[in-house]
């Protein structure tokens, strides 16, 4: 698998992980301190980024506001991203990412929603993000606070575990429309999605968009598709290799 | 009227006078809940037949400021989606009120899948929960009223089996049958009371009666007890036995700890053969207690329950 071309590409990527362009490189670089981020640390940055600066109604502000949009990143561990969006938001202080994952950082390798502003949930055992996605879509239906809606990223490998097919069956079933997920397809499955991952969504009743992942506006349409009583999904692909 | 019933009736209500509460169902017991689901659809959630996404959406419920009630067979609820309790709930700091049926053996006869004596062993690996196994219909209402109105995780765990009456209250020991000073100390938990009363009868034992092993009324414990302490649980042997051992750090003492076995016996039958073949019979019981009371090692013949075996 590590064939000298993908060598080449990761240490290109480690020597400049962003290349400069994205809104969000010098934070990212504090987090990075100099470690050698994976692909699925750069694979999410995109995503992240239009849902915080274009979608998400959710500030520092109003981060407890039952009223706010929820974001729910279940797969845990594409973390550097997440941290370094959130203090490019003004939800965490930038100062803490230069201590991440030490002894007295509130940043750990996973987040946790406790310790950090604007974390909805902590995740990195894969498979629960969903779960709680639907649960919360579904509170804030019961409570008749009908406006925001809930986000949660899942990583198409962590499709794998079964509980998110308990929660892609039941939100079809039961016509979450203020649900999104959004799989960013790195095509890291060991066992693939013949068809693609966005079948597994759409035969339950969901609506679907699949993109590139990299690119801005489309991620946009996308992830502001939805329409109706049908939950949604975007599926984000992006380069395996690259992972960018 | 069994558990099950006062569950139904009162979560009912609870659905009805408080717009907090939330009910999540894994199909077991929808049917029961037909009516209250009528009549709120939105707070009424079956989720089918799946126990990761019950446990899960309890989870996003709390985080929306509701106050879910889940509910399920207790080796569905408790063991099949443990990882969920322990991440969906408490990682998330969202709390809710878990209420189990079905206890160790309640269907012996469904065979060892629908057995779950270790449940309250696994959600004491966790903290900060409070533990209700009621020991009488008639106590059910109030506990799960008052769990429900608190902020806290509970695990209620009902059962068929149930004592002649019911001992309300908080959950704090209640003294039963005083033997005197220097007795031994017995606390029967939940529906162990009423074997345990007729094992002990006419031995130097006070019996002490208790439906919330967690957090266990270690005070009461401090004072009922002299230097003899006969722990009887419905569930796994030894649950509390660390709460007892540390209550009385200070204190040489003797802990005798009785409850369901850890083999697999691969028999079926009813609850109660199950009780006698873990020595919680009022005749094995009494075994148990007059050979840990017998102070000649010579005298003491190992009982059924002491050796993990059954009869």
């Amino acid at each position: 698998m590590n064939s000298l071309a993908t060598i080449t590409t990761r240490v290109a990527e480690a020597a400049a992980p962003l290349d400069g362009r994205h809104p969000i490189a010098p934070l990212l670089e504090r987090v990075r301190a100099g470690r050698d981020f994976g692909p699925n640390v750069y694979s999410t940055l995109d995503v992240l980024w239009v849902l915080y600066d274009r979608i998400l109604r959710i500030t520092p502000a109003t981060a407890d506001d039952p009223d706010r949009d929820r974001f729910l990143l279940s797969k845990g561990h594409a973390v550097a991203g997440y941290y370094a969006v959130l203090a490019a938001k003004g939800f965490v202080p930038p100062g803490w990412l230069d201590d991440q994952g030490g002894p007295e950082s509130r940043l750990g390798d996973h987040p946790d929603r406790t310790l950090v502003p604007g974390v909805e949930i902590g995740s990195g055992s894969l498979g629960h993000g969903l779960g709680l996605a639907v649960g919360t879509a579904l509170g804030l239906r019961a409570q008749g606070l009908l406006d925001p809606r809930v986000y949660v990223l899942v990583g198409d490998a962590e499709l794998d575990e079964g509980s998110n097919h308990e929660a892609i069956a039941y939100a079809g079933a039961a016509g979450l429309g203020n649900l999104t997920a959004i799989v960013l397809d790195n095509a890291s499955a060991t066992h693939g999605w013949s068809g693609g991952p966005a079948t597994r969504f759409t035969v339950n009743g969901w609506t679907a968009a699949t993109v590139d992942g990299r690119d801005h506006d489309a991620l946009y349409a996308a992830l502001t598709g939805q329409h109706g009583h049908r939950p949604h999904v975007v599926v984000a692909v992006v380069d395996h290799e690259e992972g960018r | 009227m069994e558990m099950r019933d006062s569950f139904v009736d009162t979560t009912t209500t609870l659905l009805a006078q408080e717009p907090r509460t939330a009910l999540v169902l894994a199909d077991i017991s929808a049917a029961l809940f037909t009516a209250a689901a009528e009549r709120h659809p939105d707070r009424v959630l079956n989720v089918g037949i799946r126990e990761q996404l019950m446990l899960g959406v309890a989870g996003g419920l709390a985080l929306t400021g509701l106050r879910p009630i889940v509910h399920s067979y207790a080796p569905f609820l408790v063991e099949r989606a443990y990882e969920q309790i322990k991440l969906d709930l408490d990682h998330q700091a969202a709390r809710a009120v878990l209420v189990s049926i079905g206890a160790s053996f309640d269907r012996a006869s469904a065979g060892r899948t629908h057995l779950s004596p270790a449940d309250v062993a696994l959600v004491d690996t966790l903290s900060g929960w409070t533990v209700h196994v009621p020991g009488h219909p008639d106590e059910v209402p109030g506990l799960l009223r008052t769990t429900v109105a608190a902020d806290g995780s509970a695990y209620l765990r009902l059962s068929t089996l149930s004592n002649g009456r019911p001992y309300p209250g908080d959950g704090d020991l209640v003294l039963v049958r005083d033997a005197g000073a220097g007795a031994a100390l017995l606390v029967a938990v939940g529906p162990t009371l009423d074997a345990a009363l007729a094992a002990t009868e006419g031995l130097p034992v006070t019996v002490a009666y208790t439906h919330r092993p967690r957090p266990f009324d270690t005070a009461g414990l401090r004072t009922l007890a002299d230097n003899e302490v006969i722990l009887v649980e419905p569930y796994l042997a030894g649950t509390s036995a660390r709460v007892v051992a540390a209550a009385l750090a200070d204190r040489p003492h003797r802990l005798l700890a009785l409850g369901v076995g850890r083999e697999e016996l691969r028999r079926y039958g009813s609850a109660e053969d199950h009780l006698r073949w873990h020595g919680l019979d009022p005749a094995g019981l009494r075994r148990s207690v007059t050979g840990f009371l017998t102070p000649a090692a010579a005298d003491r013949t190992p009982t059924p329950a002491m050796l993990g075996q059954y009869v």
